[in-house]
């Protein structure tokens, strides 16, 4: 599998990404934000973590409307992988490429901690190695990660199976502030994801687990079977 | 000219940055402070001389990269 993270400026999480992929096989290519193509060959495209321009105007604002997002964009439309974590996530909803918002977190707190998350359905490319409603641990680290829209959307997110992960307690209750405890979503089509927490940061046992590495290695069967 | 750009968090969605504000004011103890909501203005000089043409402009902005629709509305003044 080819992958490609993009970098922009105040990117901070690329090669945590970068580490996660490779111990999952696939080949990593960087992508400045200034790019106005994608690679050919290109599997997937990875909006890695960071505060991208500062975090101004909102997060992921900036970042949403710089030259490489159209190809970002054009990339999922013809359903390729496009995979955002944390200000990734933030950015694919302000580029609209995933509906909803990421809004300041309710204790205005920035929270740096690990979450379990349960894994709402194992037929996507991102979570075919995970069994149907496992609880992972991943860590994350984010001030504006309150997932929030309208009633509307909500309904059609879940009507359509389309919560890829939800904040959840040891015992699998909901917990967290994020609407209906959206930790992530995807498109229609599942090809593209975005979350808030960090997989890539749970994929060394020596350093708090490897729940995360599941998805990684999920994306790299994923491409080479399609 | 100069057009402000107001954009504030839509009602109904949750606005921390205000609460912890309203908070704030009633531990100095301002008393009777309902609702607080926290947003930002935005100042642009413009090239366009035409008021009309310049608050259009300026709404344009505000639609594609000022304001987010889905949590925030916005509102533009033109000052000569």
């Amino acid at each position: 599998m080819r992958a490609g993270i993009v970098v922009f400026p105040g990117t901070n999480r690329e090669r945590d990404i970068a580490l996660a992929l490779s111990r999952a096989g696939a080949d990593v290519a960087w992508l400045w934000h200034r790019d106005t193509d994608l690679p050919i060959g290109l599997d997937l495209v990875v909006l890695p973590g960071g505060f991208s321009y500062g975090d101004y105007l909102r997060c992921g604002a900036i970042a949403a409307r710089a030259p490489i997002m159209q190809a970002v964009a054009r990339h999922a439309a013809r359903g390729g992988l496009v995979l955002g974590v944390c200000n990734g996530f933030q950015i694919l909803c302000e580029a609209g490429i995933l509906p909803g918002a990421l809004v300041r977190n309710a204790t205005l707190r920035f929270l740096a901690s690990d979450c379990l998350l349960r894994v709402e359905r194992t037929d996507t490319p991102f979570t075919a190695l995970y069994r149907a409603g496992q609880v992972i641990r991943c860590p994350m680290a984010h001030g504006d990660g309150n997932y929030v829209a309208d009633e509307e959307t909500l309904d059609r997110l879940e009507g359509e199976g389309l919560v890829a992960f939800r904040y959840v307690t040891e015992r699998g209750e909901a917990v967290a502030e994020a609407a209906r405890n959206i930790a992530g979503i995807f498109t229609p089509n599942r090809r593209v994801l975005g979350l808030m927490p960090h997989p890539e940061n749970a994929v060394d046992p020596l350093t708090g687990g490897e729940d995360g590495l599941a998805l990684f290695l999920s994306l790299v069967q994923a491409s080479a079977v399609s | 000219m100069k057009a402000r750009v107001t954009v504030m968090p839509k009602s109904g969605v949750l606005d921390p940055q205000g609460k912890a504000i309203g908070r704030a004011l009633s531990s100095l103890g301002f008393a009777g402070v309902g609702e607080v909501r926290a947003g930002k203005v935005i100042e642009l000089e413009l090239a366009e001389t035409d008021p009309e043409r310049a608050k259009a402009a300026a709404e344009e902005m505000a639609r594609r990269l000022l304001a987010n629709p889905v949590i925030e509305s916005f509102r533009v003044e033109i000052a000569g």
